[in-house]
């Protein structure tokens, strides 16, 4: 019994430090007033009617971004936390060890359970759309997807008040992170929360490039997709190739860490280069799969807000080629110090540069569409204009680090946090935020307000540039990465406090975002027309928000803009006017959440090595595999009367 | 998604709907990323290869009789079960389901051999944990043979349906799914047998 509580209070809850204890208080209040309210207003079925058994690509794409939002939250903090130690020398809010869990945290929340679902949630309410499909090619794999990447960021994030957080920084070199060095369940939690979301992602990677491949309305040739379908059926392909390296690295870790194996120990005969090889292998394409669909919501809106065909159209799809092939031939940049020699340094050096070569492309197709534009200046426009500049930043100091003899200086410094920051933040949570205003009215029917959107974009565009414009110098001045204080004398602190003004700001940013979701709940226009800021491309075509069958009747293509060219040639009315026949849809399932519970279990289990328990939630995995084999599940049809009333409801029929 | 369409007989039953052609090109593209994860195993294992540790090598180990069993067990089951396809188009149900059981023995028998060759290293002193090159073998090897388990189980979820249901649009998919699968475990195992067993051998 006393070896119970023992365990209990030394190596399951994780104690003795305040802000922990905060945070455990926070987990139950939160939980009880959501279990409250749910009771309260008898909202249970409807959760789990609506949302939880759910295989909709509307509704799984609006979890994966409210996911998404909580985890930018919580990495957020992390952020801030940060940023508050370093504002001044020799402070400490946080202890060594402390800063050691956040700054891994953070990385990793940020790119894995913030950047991606953000990305897959747009993707998954607007790709189907788009293409003029009733939904992914396999729907129930979709859920199965999101309740993978749930379970695996909820095991990630139990680390913080259970076990102890992972402390090898997100790309988890090894050595450090072998049991030898980093002994704890810190890194399992990382390895296994990973893992599970990983799965997930490359199937969502499958079911979108079936979708897009096999799934396009009639007369949508491939070189007819709108420009953010073909980010993503590129992006799909990316993740095909490069998730299960992640796996693979993944799981020999694990193999190192739980059963003792010697892949990347520095004993037996490990190699730890393997591991950096590995996860490069994986984690440089991993930058594009965040980038590409960023790219491809730009290019839609900057053509929708200049009114204007995208310029170069067939040069954005043969840039985005050229730099999904790429991807794969530059990974050895990341660590051109760690003794790879002139030759080989070389060539991934210019390999490096030559990306930079189809991104210019897209950049100057980009301004070109604006050449002479009327251009409106809507919130969702902001984000892009301000991404291109912003970005460029990134794109050329990424250049400087690529010259592999300089990067000797720049290597691990401030410089090399700021680049990152500068393409990932202007060019991936731009995107976020850009996607997130432009298709709202599309998922909840109201428009996010206009004039608190241009305050959360000024706020937090003069942030980001107060916080990451000053690094780049600290990196100059020799400051390096994951220091978590620093003595005084060095010249550093006005610059650092700077940085943590931006950073400050940011968070306010992100608060306004917040509100102005809550306010435009309340107060929001509602957008009556389906089609608010004159869209070019089909999802403008249905109503807002989209009925669950998306078309009453599936729109053929002629030209590039479907649905521009469709009003240009006044044949929007004939369209709509044409008979309704029964829509066939697939079934609600609770078997997938229940699933990722499975899963969830066995991983827990794994973390903390109980084989025992690990093999009694894959077997639930099993059994819930088994039960879907064996299930007859022919899905259903909405009735042509049913789809009849719901259209002249929204009045798109007399 | 939809349901099965009217048949068209020139195709064959498994691409009739759209639903079989879309889970059949699907699983070609999940095929695509196992290639991928196979191709990382591999490349591992030809990196760890000669860091034994002082430990077994691989020609203290590798028993050329016994891996030549293992070979034409599931050479042989790769067979049978393209045999099984073969009576699947035919339409013939009592066929299908002979082949697709003989394969699963071949199978069983191919998993038998190897767990047996594992207890037999793990007996010499040739564990996971001795040194990186067991590592990698016990993980390349072991991740092949845990995916030929899994096949069996598969196959036989799926030859249940088909005896109570008779071959139709979604049993015919189900099988030249699983028929894929297991062909693909079948050439993964060509290049076990290549570069593990052979090489190890050799080298």
């Amino acid at each position: 019994m006393s070896k119970l509580i023992h365990f209990l209070l030394h190596d399951f809850f994780v104690t003795g430090e305040p802000m922990i204890y905060m945070a455990d208080v926070a987990i139950v209040l939160v939980s009880v007033v959501i279990l409250a309210v749910l009771t309260y207003f008898k909202r249970w079925k409807w959760l789990w009617r609506e949302w939880l058994t759910t295989v909709d690509h509307k509704k799984i794409g609006i979890l994966y971004i409210l996911a998404a939002l909580a985890m930018l939250f919580r990495g957020g903090v992390d952020a801030l936390l940060m940023r508050t130690q370093l504002a001044a020398p020799n402070l400490h809010v946080l202890d060594a060890e402390h800063y050691n869990e956040i700054f891994t945290t953070h990385g990793t929340i940020m790119i894995l359970f913030m950047a991606m679902p953000f990305l897959i949630g747009l993707i998954n309410v607007a790709m189907p759309l788009q293409i003029g499909a009733r939904d992914v090619a396999f729907p129930y794999l979709n859920a199965i997807s999101f309740w993978l990447f749930a379970a695996g960021a909820m095991l990630f994030n139990l680390s913080f008040v259970i076990g102890g957080s992972p402390d090898a920084g997100w790309t988890s070199y090894t050595p450090l992170a072998e049991k030898g060095l980093d002994p704890g369940v810190g890194e399992n939690f990382y390895l296994i929360g990973l893992q599970l979301a990983g799965i997930g992602t490359l199937a969502s990677g499958v079911n979108f490039a079936v979708t897009i491949l096999k799934m396009r309305a009639p007369g949508m040739k491939l070189m007819k997709m709108p420009m953010f379908t073909w980010s993503t059926l590129i992006t799909s392909i990316i993740i095909v190739f490069a998730f299960p390296v992640l796996t693979v690295a993944l799981a020999m870790l694990t193999i190192d860490r739980i059963f003792g194996g010697h892949f990347f120990t520095a004993t037996a005969g490990g190699e730890p280069m393997m591991w950096v090889n590995l996860f490069w292998i994986w984690g440089h394409p991993e930058v594009y799969i965040v980038i590409l669909p960023a790219f491809g919501i730009f290019s839609d809106i900057i053509s929708t807000f200049s009114g204007k065909r995208l310029f170069g159209y067939s040069a954005m799809v043969y840039s985005m080629l050229a730099i999904s092939v790429l991807s794969f031939v530059v990974w050895v940049h990341h660590f051109f110090t760690m003794g790879n020699g002139g030759t080989i340094n070389s060539v991934f050096g210019i390999s490096t540069m030559a990306i930079s070569i189809p991104t210019g492309v897209k950049i100057f197709n980009w301004l070109f569409t604006m050449y002479r534009a009327k251009v409106r200046f809507t919130v969702a426009n902001l984000w892009s204009l301000a991404f291109i500049p912003n970005f460029v930043i990134g794109g050329v100091t990424g250049v400087m680090l690529a010259v592999a003899a300089a990067d000797y200086q720049y290597h691990n410094s401030y410089f090399l946090v700021a680049h990152f920051h500068n393409v990932l933040i202007a060019g991936t949570v731009f995107a976020c935020f850009a996607g997130l205003t432009y298709w709202y009215p599309k998922m909840f029917g109201h428009i996010l307000n206009e004039r608190i959107g241009k305050w959360t974009f000024w706020v937090f565009v003069i942030g980001f540039n107060v916080c990451f414009i000053p690094q780049y110098f600290l990196g100059f001045m020799g400051m390096t990465r994951r220091v978590y204080t620093y003595p005084a004398g060095l010249g550093w602190m006005p610059l650092n406090l700077i940085s943590t003004i931006g950073g400050f700001l940011m968070g306010i940013g992100f608060i306004i975002l917040v509100w102005n979701i809550l306010y435009s709940a309340l107060l929001g226009k509602r957008d009556m027309t389906g089609d608010p800021w004159g869209g070019r491309t089909l999802e403008w075509a249905t109503t807002s928000p989209a009925a669950e069958y998306n078309f009453a009747n599936v729109p053929e293509v002629e030209e590039i803009d479907a649905f521009h060219d469709m009003k240009k040639k006044n044949k929007v009315k004939e369209w709509l006017n044409k008979p309704i026949k029964d829509i066939h849809m697939p079934n609600n399932s609770g078997r997938p959440i229940i699933m990722a519970g499975f899963f969830f279990v066995a991983g827990f289990a794994l973390v903390f090595g109980w084989i025992w328990l690990a093999i009694v939630g894959l077997l639930g995995v099993f059994i819930t595999m088994l039960l879907r084999s064996f299930e007859i599940d022919h899905g259903h049809h909405i009735h042509k009367e049913e789809i009849e009333r719901t259209e002249r409801i929204a009045r798109r029929i007399p | 998604m939809s349901q099965p369409s009217s048949l068209n007989q020139s195709t064959p039953l498994e691409y009739s709907t759209e639903d079989g052609r879309l889970k059949i090109f699907g699983f070609w593209v999940f095929l695509g990323a196992e290639v991928i994860l196979f191709s990382c195993l591999f490349a591992s294992y030809m990196v760890y290869l000669h860091r034994t540790a002082g430990g077994p090598t691989p020609n203290d180990l590798y028993d050329v009789k016994e891996f030549m069993i293992e070979t034409f067990l599931l050479l042989t089951s790769s067979f049978t079960c393209g045999l099984a396809t073969h009576e699947l188009r035919r339409n013939n149900k009592t066929g299908v389901i002979v082949w697709f059981i003989i394969t699963l023995i071949l199978g069983l028998g191919f998993v038998g051999m190897e767990a047996h060759e594992f207890v037999d290293y793990v007996g010499e002193g040739a564990k996971l944990s001795t040194s990186a090159f067991l590592t990698s073998f016990f993980t390349l090897v072991g991740t092949h043979g845990c995916h030929v388990s899994l096949g069996i189980l598969w196959i036989s979820g799926i030859l249940i349906q088909t005896a109570r249901h008779g071959i139709n649009a979604v049993t015919a998919r189900k099988l030249f799914i699983v028929g894929l699968y297991w062909h693909f475990l079948d050439v993964v195992w060509v290049f076990i047998f290549t570069v593990v067993y052979l090489t190890g051998m050799v080298l």
